[in-house]
């Protein structure tokens, strides 16, 4: 039962439903694969520190994910390979301080939204 | 006469090397996030270059978690490789 986190960056020409329609692609992957996905984060439009591919600016994702699957690091870095739409990725696995880590930064996102709604 | 004052000994400079100490130990931080480039922009330079141990005085252990985090977050350009004026 590992936990891992991935990140991506979307080319930022995509419409609103290709990207849509990207991100159901891989969680489509991961829950084919006895994975589940605990988390996931739309980060958005987002300056980068540099270009990539000619672009200034990227969609980011995160997904965070457990899995007993052994293979599906690699499956998924397969479909991301394949995916010319996706600019820049990278998965990680996350220890239990990072988990707990993980945690904590769910709970102060929550709460910054509360304040804000 | 006062103004050209010569000391003997050289005068006790301020900071005589106050004992350096490790960050995350002191504050029992466990895990370095590659995700905030604001927290980890404090352990880079000017030109975005990684700041060694002996100014920061974090310890080894967490130094090797710093600097991977570093590296993660620059692959996400979420952090310049190359840099100037970053503070």
């Amino acid at each position: 039962m590992n936990h891992y986190e991935t990140v991506f960056i979307l080319n930022p020409v995509l419409s609103e439903e290709q990207i849509k329609e990207t991100v159901q692609k891989f969680k489509k992957l991961l829950k084919d694969s006895k994975s589940k996905v605990v988390v996931e984060e739309n980060w958005g439009l987002k300056k980068m520190a540099y270009s990539i591919q000619k672009k200034r600016t990227g969609f980011y994702y995160l997904m965070e994910f457990t899995s007993e699957d052994r293979e599906i690091i690699n499956k998924l870095e397969l479909a991301y390979k394949r995916d010319e739409r996706l600019m820049r990725w990278i998965t990680v696995k996350l220890d239990k301080h990072a988990l707990a880590y993980a945690e904590r930064r769910r709970k102060r996102l929550n709460t910054n939204e509360k304040q804000e709604a | 006469m006062a103004d050209n004052i010569r000391y003997l000994s050289p005068v006790d400079v301020k900071n005589r090397n106050t004992k350096k100490y490790c960050r995350f130990k002191k504050a029992g931080i466990k895990y370095i996030d590659y995700k905030d480039p604001d927290f980890l922009m404090r352990f880079v330079n000017q030109q975005g270059k990684i700041l060694p141990r002996r100014i920061t005085g974090t310890s080894l252990k967490f130094q090797r978690k710093v600097s991977q985090a570093i590296k993660r977050c620059r692959h996400l350009a979420l952090m310049p490789y190359v840099g100037d004026m970053l503070k």
